[in-house]
């Protein structure tokens, strides 16, 4: 670049910059970047998996965040600086595509001009929409991606706009492990992992470095599959003590149920991704015995929790089901962006995302949470135990 | 040796579905040179239907298979009238593309309608497990092998005892010689699809009881991997699908028993690039000669 070019540019973006904030300056007392609301609703996106191969996830959250935004707008709304304002839900598709995450989310932060984003649930659509919130300055929280470095940048400090509300994985797969290790006594352990996600790898090598048995054997399976009978029948004839299965409900539950069903009766030990009602009906109630699995919303803790009460009673009493967990970190999401709008007593979305940021023993459906300097959210984890599709014993892990 | 047998019946019951499933892609390919990606969706369809009769109706399993397979059957004479006969005479790929455009119809329509979740599919027959000198096979699995079996006997006495059967083999050959001979074309295409489509249909059925779990997405993968099986039988052949899907059902186990399970799908895929590069007309395929 010669230095005519360099002394042009330096004009023009002193010029744009003035020229901006001029126009700031007459719309709002404001002079940041990022969205701004009007003065009745607080505009929240949703940029979620609803169709495509996540979109039962997807659809479990729209859930959970539609009951909770119902819930705040009929105690009045979101208390912005003693102005109660509505919040207006605007829920878009992202079809669990990359291409199409970026793009919802560049339409919520640039047409809708939204505070907060809620979602996406899986890891690789929320990492597609991160530069375009990034650019816009709109924080956006995921109710489950799970991936440790999510929250981070590539040079591994943390994104300022990127949150969530679920455990990274790490902390999952080492407690599964020593939960593994010290209670069930385990020596034994083979691995059956779901490859198509980085929640299933992620869990597994977060497993395999903490356990301190011996792994057998690790397979993987993808999502979608049916038929693991070849796997498990490999895994019988190697004397194991356990399998663990990092994975979501729908293969797990069928993994559960051909287990038993060729006789294999060792405990099978897998991650929040399984626990959903519907794992049981999968499996066949009395397949689902010796099945265990670590959470963040134990139904037996949450009934000693007044909010977990209060929204499992909500839930039921709207959809006539009883609550997943995706629908609980969802619902939990949407308060935590509720509670960083009135700490900050703005809901400008950089406002927003500092709010955030500073969140500190937040009473959720899932526990107390505290966001922590990677934007990860510490919360306890329990462990569930199912006898005959029911849950029969919660440990908690040290 | 006893875990050998047990992945020997693993895999014969997987790949009897993918050898009914193969079966339709293979009839359909051989009458009007179309691979018909909507197969594996009409297999969904199946499951579906017959998800509703046996909750809603306690039908059994006989009348559930079997009014799967009217449903699968009318859905594709369906499917076949409005999407592919307007398009008869365009190009191939045209079809192929509508081809795809239908399966993406029927998969997000029926997510949109009766949502994406996984559902379990009502166990119409308790499982029984029956052990012969350490291996163990289910009541579900024989019936799985038996009904497959009986439904690929019939298919072949159709196509080659009955004058329905003699129409379809004509068309196949040469759908304007056969029209001159009085053979209705038209007819004779929907009642193929008929045929695949109800053998989809019951394959529906099949994994719904087997495994306990359908959803709208359920007939992609398979659907492709059936394909992969009637390529390698030889297109157009039903022997050729049936004997291709249980060889995919065999590959599959294989992989999945040696400690390869990150390759399963790959190895199918593999099998269709090798397949069509080295014997294109599939093990038994005609290499049929094109006279100008």
């Amino acid at each position: 670049m010669n230095k005519f070019t360099k002394k042009m540019m330096g004009i023009l973006t002193v010029g744009t910059a003035a020229f901006m904030m001029a126009g700031c300056s007459v719309a709002k007392n404001s002079n940041s970047s990022g969205t701004h609301q009007d003065k009745d609703t607080v505009k929240i996106g949703v940029n979620m998996e609803l169709s495509g191969t996540a979109a039962g996830y997807g659809n479990a959250q729209k859930q959970g965040i539609q009951l909770a935004a119902a819930e705040i707008n009929k105690a009045g709304g979101i208390d912005v600086n003693g102005h109660k304002k509505k919040i207006k839900l605007i829920i878009r598709d992202n079809k669990t595509a990359i291409a199409t995450s970026a793009s919802v989310a560049a339409q919520l932060v640039n047409k809708d001009k939204v505070a907060a984003i809620v979602g996406p649930a899986t890891t690789n659509a929320g990492t597609a929409e991160i530069p375009n919130i990034t650019k816009a300055a709109v924080p956006s929280v995921s109710p489950s991606a799970t991936d440790p470095d999510y929250t981070k940048q590539k040079n591994g400090k943390v994104q300022p706009y990127v949150f969530r509300a679920c455990f990274q994985n790490n902390f999952q797969g080492e407690s599964a492990a020593k939960f593994v290790t010290n209670n069930l006594k385990a020596k034994r352990v083979a691995v059956y992992a779901d490859n198509s996600s980085d929640y299933g790898t992620g869990l597994a090598k977060a497993f395999k470095n903490t356990y301190k048995g011996k792994v057998v054997d690790s397979q993987t399976y993808s999502e979608g599959d049916k038929d693991f009978n070849a796997v498990l029948t490999s895994f019988k004839a190697k004397k194991i003590d356990a399998i663990y299965v990092p994975g979501y409900y729908t293969e797990v539950g069928l993994i559960v149920k051909q287990a038993r069903q060729m006789g294999i009766k060792v405990p099978i030990v897998g991650s929040d991704g399984m626990a959903d009602p519907k794992l049981a009906q999968i499996a066949g109630a009395k397949n689902a015995t010796k099945v265990y699995y670590t959470t963040p919303f134990s139904t037996r803790v949450a009934a000693k929790n007044p909010t977990a009460v209060k929204f499992m009673n909500a839930f039921k009493a709207r959809y006539h089901a009883p609550a997943p967990t995706f629908s609980a970190l969802a619902y939990d999401a949407v308060y935590m962006v509720k509670t960083a709008i009135e700490q900050q007593k703005s809901d400008d979305s950089t406002k927003v995302a500092a709010g955030l940021a500073k969140i500190k023993d937040f009473d959720g459906v899932t526990g107390k949470i505290t966001v922590n300097k990677t934007h990860d959210p510490e919360m306890p984890i329990a462990i569930e135990e199912m006898t005959n599709g029911k849950v029969s014993n919660s440990f908690s892990v040290e | 040796m006893q875990t050998v047998l047990q992945q020997i019946i693993n895999a014969l019951s997987l790949g009897s579905i993918y050898a009914l499933l193969a079966l339709g892609y293979s009839m359909v390919y051989g009458i009007i040179n179309l691979i018909n990606f909507a197969h594996g969706d009409i297999y969904m369809l199946g499951a579906f239907f017959a998800y509703y009769v046996i909750n809603a109706w306690h039908f059994n399993f006989i009348t559930a298979l079997l009014s799967a397979m009217i449903v699968g059957a009318v859905s594709g004479v369906v499917i076949e009238y409005f999407a592919y006969r307007p398009l008869r005479k365009s190009p191939r790929i045209a079809v192929l593309i509508t081809a795809i455009g239908v399966s993406f119809l029927l998969e997000n329509g029926m997510s949109y309608f009766v949502g994406s979740n996984a559902r379990s599919f009502p166990q119409v027959i308790e499982q029984v497990n029956y052990v012969f000198g350490g291996v163990q096979i289910s009541n579900i699995q024989i019936l799985i092998l038996v009904t497959a079996l009986i439904l690929m006997v019939s298919l072949q006495l159709i196509i080659k005892k009955t004058k329905m059967g003699r129409a379809m083999r004509a068309v196949s050959v040469d759908p304007a010689a056969a029209e001159l001979v009085g053979v209705n074309v038209n007819h004779t295409i929907s009642f193929t699809f008929a045929l695949g489509s109800a053998l989809a249909g019951a394959a529906g059925v099949l994994i719904g009881m087997y495994y306990n779990q359908i959803d709208p997405l359920m007939g992609m993968t398979p659907g492709i991997k059936a394909f992969v099986a009637a390529v390698l039988g030889g297109i157009g052949s039903v022997p050729g699908a049936s004997l291709g899907g249980f060889l995919i059902g065999i590959l599959e186990t294989f992989f999945q028993s040696i400690g390869l399970s990150a390759y399963k799908d790959a190895v199918v895929y593999l099998v269709l690039i090798v397949i069509l590069l080295f014997l294109p007309a599939g093990i038994f395929g005609k290499n049929a000669k094109e006279k100008v």
